[in-house]
């Protein structure tokens, strides 16, 4: 009884925050008609690209991110750690508008990032606007939510283990893979939610660095309520985002599961 | 004509030839030599920061050394690293891997060697039940005592077979009671494995009680290696008295010397030393329990100023002019504080220690 009194806020925020808003979604989708539209091979596209572009982010910040964290908690003295924590969540402190502009200046012909190239006499052309620049700032937006919830689970893990994995028999390499990781799973599936999920809905990236070129569910579905005025076509493209987001979600948790017995 | 065969090295011999180690600018360990013969329990004893953890993890390599050798069954290890050594530590922590059940973690090690499953189970299970650990192998680490544990860890390490078993305080987390059985299975467990045991411990008891031979250490360096009742009863210096409990340390002049003897004036008392560290004034020992107290008359007596019941002995402080001296009798004798006793003390039961 106690235990799920305690439950009841989690309850609570849950059916206040996603689950009425999912039936709003739904009761403003009008007749069936809008989801025989969603079969279109267009959307099949741009969703199948708009996965992709997040499956993508998920693994380049998991390979990118979990040896940062590994970094911190086993190279960087422990005076230090704080201030280097730091350094990973300062990009948090600012708006991701700010933060997406100044990639826009970054990339842009003329940008920093062409000058840097042109010293090397590369001709190159703006990278703004291009798939590759909403990879990047996808990447560098989700970062931190990566680094993270692996460094904390990285951090608990006692240093004696790994010595005792090494005076067993155990190569770097195979420590890694045969403790480090499991240990560290709960870490790295948080990680993971935490970056392919907001990738899913990415909206932001690709409009200012992608110059809205290019659709994706995103920024298609906010089109829907604006230049497109179809209301009923964008909750139902919301709607099934959501259910998709909740089914990686329960894949995800299987994993954990799995990861923790 | 035939060739002779090699000869074997012994597996299981240790030979640490004059290792240092700093940490920082701490030198942790100095110019440390040790011998140790395959078969052995050897004890290094010491209080903390001594260096015998180091010691320890530089024979296992987990740390490296900065200067000297570490050879293990014949075999140089000095560059060797810790996955590659046939050395296998109990961690003072015990170090169980938290996602692996009791059984994997024992099988850890096979598991790394690709050992197939049939010898994996026969073998988990024999040392299994050699800890008395059967019936436990699906339990998680998180689900079972600190015995139990600390027998999961011993088995994890022994199902390897290594040339040397490292324990770093592998009892300090059990109570007292618990710690004490444990001791006595250690022993027994080493003798019928003939695997040599290294063991690295602050208690005096489990050291005297377990080891061949012990290694005293003190600052980084091995203050003494000897048999325990060499330790005990002839300390060599005024901290390895202290460290096995000798109640009685005096300085005295010496006022005749041979080339290895003299004779040391305490002030109440001269004694005859076998063997005599050299200087003008010299460190002299004796036990508590090497002094006998009676109301007869004798040359030496004392003033009885203090009684303590310990249960397996009583202390009593005897003041003679201006020295104390400690003498720990059998509890069943009456001594009262004020008693007026002469003490009885066996020419060879003082010991000369160096500073």
């Amino acid at each position: 009884m106690k235990a799920l009194r305690l439950l009841v806020p989690a309850f609570a925020t849950l059916l206040l925050l996603f689950v009425i808003p999912q039936f709003l979604l739904l009761s403003r989708t009008g007749d069936a008609s809008v989801w025989w539209r969603l079969i279109d091979p267009l959307y099949a596209t741009i969703f199948g690209r708009t996965v992709a572009m997040a499956l993508g982010t998920t693994l380049v910040t998991l390979l990118v991110g979990f040896p940062v964290a590994w970094a911190l908690v086993r190279a960087v003295p422990e005076r230090w750690r704080g201030s280097f924590l730091l350094l990973v969540t300062l990009p948090l402190w600012t708006s991701v508008l700010v933060k997406l502009y100044a990639w826009v200046f970054l990339l842009r012909s003329g940008g920093l990032l062409s000058q840097f190239m042109s010293l090397f006499g590369s001709d190159s052309p703006s990278l703004l606007y291009t798939t590759t620049a909403v990879a990047l700032g996808q990447l560098y937006i989700e970062l931190p939510y990566m680094i993270l919830p692996i460094y904390a689970s990285l951090e608990r893990i006692d240093g004696s283990l790994i010595d005792a994995a090494q005076d067993l028999g155990a190569s770097p390499w195979t420590t890694l893979g045969r403790v480090v990781i499991p240990i560290a799973s709960p870490g790295i599936v948080a990680g993971s939610v935490l970056v392919f999920v907001p990738s899913l809905g990415s909206v932001l990236v690709p409009d200012l660095l992608g110059g809205a070129k290019t659709a994706w569910v995103g920024t298609l579905i906010t089109s829907q309520f604006g230049q497109a005025r179809d209301p009923a076509f964008g909750s139902a493209m919301a709607f099934t985002l959501s259910v998709l987001t909740l089914g990686t979600f329960l894949v995800f948790a299987r994993f954990l599961r799995k990861a923790q017995l | 004509m035939t060739l002779e065969p090699p000869l074997r090295p012994a597996r299981g011999s240790l030979s640490v030839e004059r290792v240092s180690r700093k940490r920082g600018e701490v030198q942790v360990l100095g110019d440390v030599s040790l011998e140790v013969v395959p078969g052995e329990f050897v004890t290094l004893l010491g209080p903390s920061g001594c260096g015998k953890t180091t010691l320890l993890r530089l024979i296992a390599g987990l740390d490296a050394v900065d200067a000297g050798r570490i050879v293990i069954s014949g075999n140089d290890m000095t560059m060797i690293p810790a996955h590659l050594r046939p050395v296998h530590t109990v961690f003072q922590s015990y170090a169980l891997f938290p996602h692996l059940s009791v059984f994997e973690n024992v099988a850890f090690g096979l598991r790394i060697r690709n050992r197939p499953e049939e010898e994996v189970r026969s073998r988990v299970a024999r040392v299994l039940a050699a800890v008395h650990l059967g019936g436990l192998d699906s339990r998680a680490p998180s689900e079972i005592s600190g015995g139990q544990g600390q027998r999961v860890a011993l088995a994890r390490a022994l199902v390897l077979e290594p040339d040397i078993l490292l324990l770093d305080e592998p009892l300090a987390a059990l109570d007292a009671q618990l710690r004490s059985a444990m001791r006595l299975e250690l022993v027994e467990l080493q003798r019928s494995l003939g695997i040599t045991f290294i063991l690295v411990t602050h208690d005096l008891e489990e050291a005297i009680e377990c080891s061949s031979r012990i290694a005293v250490m003190r600052a980084g360096q091995i203050a003494q290696y000897a048999a325990p009742r060499e330790i005990f009863e002839h300390p060599g210096s005024v901290y390895v008295a202290r460290l096995v409990g000798m109640e009685n340390i005096l300085e005295g002049r010496v006022v005749a010397r041979t080339e290895t003897t003299a004779r040391v004036d305490l002030g109440f008392i001269e004694v005859d030393l076998q063997e005599a560290p050299t200087g003008d004034s010299i460190h002299v020992g004796v036990h508590g329990e090497h002094i006998r107290l009676s109301r007869l008359g004798g040359p030496l007596e004392g003033t009885v100023t203090e009684v303590r019941y310990l249960g397996e002995a009583t202390r009593c402080r005897v003041r003679i002019g201006a020295a104390t001296l400690v003498a720990n009798v059998s509890p069943r004798e009456v001594v009262r504080a004020g008693d007026l006793v002469s003490l009885d003390i066996e020419a060879a039961s003082w010991v000369g220690l160096r500073p």
